[in-house]
């Protein structure tokens, strides 16, 4: 009966399995789940491709000069000389317990022990707060800027906020970067053109010196984000049901906001989620070109001097990151869809 | 009803233009009394919708509300701007399609909640669950805290016109309001129309294509064509007695499935927004046109108490045709040779959590010549087992055979000449023909491929074809988009004969188009059945079409066959208690008639009084 009745509407049954009662958590655990599954299947890709694939680590760590003694010794002290399958399960089992092994770098120069993850600290911590700044005024200027433009869509107001933000967006990070560093520092002389953090301090004493590297960051993934509130935007606003709400008297901004955006929102979380992956690796080159001492320029190092411990780690840690940003992005959506919610 | 109620709404010397200056609406006057329903009727272009937007200010894109005066809630409005002071106060709207009009992330009582907060008359008095109530629905907390993609369409249709009827209007605007829904369902709205009508005291603008559904409830009819009011009066004078020819010409068109006479398409298409004629729009399709209609537009001219029509030539429009006259309905008790058998068929439709069940153990056959119509709910399988037929739709059970061999289930694996003999045409022309090719192309591309014709003697062929089809050959270099919807499906059913078919599937073929387009469709498959002889399996949901089309009925429901036997026999004597619904819930314009007759009240009001007091019983009585 269409009147009364309930199409497949949830019937409330007394005691169920929890993943029915709460499916939502159910969800949850279910792609933290997958997302561990991922992340062990990474981690056994970086394992094999930078222990196996150079060749002899200790070899390619001493160069081609080493002696065959200080090789042999170097393979013992990072336990080369055992199985792979043994030595990727040790290596796994202490990552994850925070420890990434030693430098072999350091105790290739003759290091008693040099643990990756005190080295790494430092600079993973510079580069969190680099992104998360960026990450935290991407947000909010995605959706202030895209709405605006959405609701003057075709007019001067959008035509400059999309046209400026695809140009800059259209820039490399690096020559981005270096143009901002050729104004403010160069022409204008008001902020710092490199971001040295000296060990042991906080990037935060001096905050005028992340302005650059956070406007770079802004620039080049904004565009995106703007983009995709925009056209979101439009498309919801040209949606029957904001017609019907016009026509039938809603008032503008209840429409606006809880009409329009709330059914943009999901879409424009998933391009934010790129976004901030996409940050991950514009970060890279941006500490290089600020010469500020985070992940980046850590990672960069370790490539150069072979430190193929600390790229390990590194590498790790960066894909632990991109796999719960992916899981964060779909919960939310799942979360602001009821289409999605209500069939889980 | 009487005439001396207030008037609630009068709309005067309305002209709605393109951007570029071309007149979409032109003169448009209408005066609607507070517990009337006037029907507004028109096909598609003729400005019906434009007409109903324009009233709240809004204009769609492209188009401009250029003159307009509105007299509401005892205020005279000129300046289009300002009409939007009436949204949600004098006015609201209710649209054609509640799956989108409903915002998909709010929930049922909060989407009436924002209609109450927002306007003046919407704080007095009831609250969401109340109003969800009035329109039968439950006023619980638990269905108040649904979303739109948990109600099923008639439910989602009833919230609309909760939250329009919430704000506490004079005037309720319903722009096809049942169009998309099943015809159970419809009825069940369509009541509940009626039944606010009196009970809330409002006016309603009731817009649709579909005259047999006016006549179920409307007070008084308008009928639009080419962005103007061609005729209006009381509604049974307008149906019953049509003064102008395009009215006739409406009625001629519309199917009924309770008393059927042969369909009497109308010539020509619709005139074009930009295309419109000095003179009468209709002239070039009219069987009574005068040299005087050429000269200019006329006026809408008294015919009788409160009836008026733009016809000049309105003393000279015949009454309408009377039921009965002769139907080609074949007899199915001859020795035609069988060309498609189904044989127990089933198919599901499987999904990573469950299996439904599409279609369990039909069986029917077709002979050469003959029409099977299969006719349900959106849901019943019909189309399912067409494309079933054609080899789209993995078979799960049961065979098909085609001139006594079976078939492979899945059209890769038919023979081409197998595929050649059996054609499909589907329900959106414009979804079925590629965009890029032009009709040249697409014609010939069967019988190419499966009728093994070189590039010439297929030039010849797609002649030949669009002849037949009754479309002009100098079409053959256009492309889809270039064509109206009614071409578009001369085009598909050309193609589908250009394979020289013996079997052709036809899926909903009409229901996307205009009535007086589906006429004509229709007479030309029939004359297309008699001519070459093909066995049709015709898919629909409008048993006024079945009526005219079918030999042989199969009703289905949840992928059963509830009944099936000769098409006379069906409509006339039911047996199945499903089938009975359908057919008392199909809106019939004779039937209506006959009801003003006999009861003098419109259809609706008269099924409202005969099952007593409380609607709801009538609305409660049946399962879905």
């Amino acid at each position: 009966m269409e009147a009364v009745g309930p199409p497949p509407a949830p019937t409330a049954v007394a005691p169920r399995h929890w993943r029915r009662r709460f499916p939502l958590t159910a969800f949850l655990v279910r792609r933290i789940a997958a997302g561990l599954v991922l992340l062990l299947a990474t981690s056994a890709f970086i394992f094999f491709a930078t222990q196996i694939l150079p060749g002899n680590v200790a070899q390619v760590v001493l160069g081609r000069n080493a002696t065959p003694q200080s090789v042999a010794s170097l393979e013992a002290k990072l336990g080369l000389d055992e199985p792979v399958v043994t030595r990727y399960v040790d290596w796994l089992g202490n990552a994850v317990t925070g420890d990434f092994g030693d430098s072999a770098v350091q105790l290739g120069q003759g290091a008693k022990s040099a643990p990756v993850a005190s080295e790494l600290g430092e600079p993973l911590r510079n580069s969190l707060i680099l992104a998360g700044i960026t990450v935290l005024l991407m947000i909010p200027l995605s959706f202030l800027l895209g709405v605006y433009a959405a609701t003057r869509a075709g007019k001067p107001g959008d035509h400059i906020t999309s046209l400026t933000s695809l140009v800059i967006g259209a820039f490399p990070e690096f020559v981005f970067g270096t143009l901002l560093i050729l104004v403010f520092f160069s022409l204008l002389n008001v902020l710092p053109p490199v971001a040295l953090v000296p060990p042991g301090t906080s990037p935060l004493a001096e905050p005028e010196a992340l302005v650059l590297p956070i406007l770079t960051l802004l620039g080049v993934t904004l565009a995106a984000g703007i983009r995709q509130v925009r056209g979101g935007m439009i498309d919801v606003l040209e949606s029957n049901f904001v017609a019907l709400a016009e026509i039938n008297g809603l008032p503008r901004r209840r429409i606006l906001w809880r009409y329009a955006l709330r059914n943009a929102l999901p879409a424009s979380i998933q391009i934010i989620a790129q976004n901030i992956l996409y940050l991950l690796g514009g970060i890279i080159i941006v500490e290089s070109v600020f010469a500020y001492p985070g992940v980046g320029t850590f990672l960069v190092e370790a490539v150069n001097t072979r430190d193929v411990t600390a790229v390990e780690a590194v590498s790790l840690i960066l894909a632990a990151i991109y796999i719960s940003i992916n899981i964060l992005a779909d919960f939310l959506v799942v979360v602001l869809v009821p289409k999605l919610r209500t069939r889980l | 009803m009487s005439a001396e109620e207030k008037v609630a709404l009068r709309v005067s010397g309305l002209e709605v233009a393109t951007t570029k200056g071309a007149a979409i609406v032109e003169d448009v006057s209408l005066t609607l009394r507070q517990g009337e329903i006037l029907g507004v009727v028109g096909e598609s272009g003729s400005g019906k919708t434009t007409t109903a937007l324009s009233l709240f200010g809004y204009a769609s894109r492209g188009a401009r509300v250029e003159r307009i005066a509105v007299e509401a809630e005892g205020e005279r409005i000129e300046d289009p701007r300002r009409l939007a002071a009436l949204r949600g106060e004098a006015l609201s709207y209710v649209p054609q399609d509640p799956g989108t009009a409903l915002n998909p992330s709010l929930r049922v009582a909060a989407a009436i909640e924002d209609m109450l907060r927002a306007h003046r008359r919407g704080a007095e008095g009831r609250t969401p669950g109340q109003w969800l109530e009035s329109v039968h629905l439950p006023g619980d907390e638990e269905f108040g805290k649904r979303y739109p993609h948990q109600l099923s369409g008639g439910q989602q249709q009833r919230v609309c016109i909760a939250q329009a009827l919430a704000c506490g209007p004079d005037v309720v605007v319903l722009d096809e309001p049942t169009t998309g829904l099943d015809v159970v369902t419809q009825a069940r709205i369509l009541r509940e129309l009626v039944r606010l009508r009196d009970e809330e005291h409002v006016a309603m603008i009731y817009i649709t294509h579909d005259l047999s559904v006016v006549a179920q409830i409307a007070n008084r009819i308008a009928v639009m064509y080419a962005g103007r009011i061609i005729e209006e009066g009381p509604a049974e004078e307008v149906l019953a007695r049509p003064r102008h020819p395009y009215t006739r010409g409406l009625l001629a068109s519309t199917p009924d499935h309770v008393h059927t006479r042969p369909l009497q398409p109308m010539p020509g298409i619709a005139v074009g927004v930009g295309d419109r004629p000095q003179g009468c729009a209709f002239a070039a399709r009219c069987p009574q046109r005068q040299d005087r209609c050429l000269a200019a537009m006329p006026d809408l001219l008294e015919v009788g108490a409160g009836h008026r029509a733009r016809c000049l030539e309105w003393e000279r429009t015949p009454a309408p045709a009377a039921a009965g006259g002769h139907l080609s309905r074949r007899d199915l008790a001859g020795d035609h040779e069988v060309l498609l058998e189904v044989r127990n068929l089933a198919a599901e439709h499987r999904s990573r959590r469950e299996t439904v069940v599409a279609a369990s153990d039909v069986s029917f056959s077709v002979a050469k010549g003959a029409c099977v119509a299969l006719v349900g709910e959106s849901g019943s399988g019909k189309t399912t087992i067409a494309r079933t037929i054609v080899g789209l739709h993995p078979v799960a059970g049961g065979e098909i055979l085609l001139g006594g061999e079976s078939l492979p289930a899945d059209a890769k694996k038919r023979s081409s000449g197998q595929r050649r003999r059996i054609q499909m045409i589907m329900q959106n022309p414009a979804d079925a023909l590629n965009p890029r090719r032009t009709i040249e192309w697409s014609i010939a591309r069967p019988a190419r491929v499966l009728g093994g014709m070189g590039r010439r003697e297929a030039g010849a062929e797609v002649r030949r074809l669009l002849e037949a089809v009754r479309l002009s050959a100098g079409i053959v270099d256009r492309y889809p988009h270039e064509l109206s919807g009614g071409e578009r499906q001369r085009v598909a059913i050309a193609r589908a004969l250009a394979a020289d078919p013996e079997v052709l599937v036809c899926d909903e073929i009409t229901s996307a188009l205009d009535v007086s387009v589906q006429a004509a469709i229709l007479e030309l498959l029939d004359d297309l059945r008699s001519r070459l002889g093909l066995a049709t399996v015709f898919i629909t949901h409008d048993l006024g079409v079945v009526a005219h089309v079918a030999d042989f009925v199969l009703v289905l429901e949840h992928g059963l066959v509830c009944e099936q036997g000769p098409a006379a026999e069906i409509l006339a004597r039911p047996r199945h208690e499903y089938t009975r619904r359908l057919l008392e819930s199909a809106p019939s314009l004779s039937a209506a008639l006959e009801a003003w007759q006999t009861v003098g009240d419109t259809p609706a009001e008269a099924v409202l009084e005969g099952t007593g007091p409380g609607g709801g019983s009538v609305l409660d009585s049946s399962g879905g």
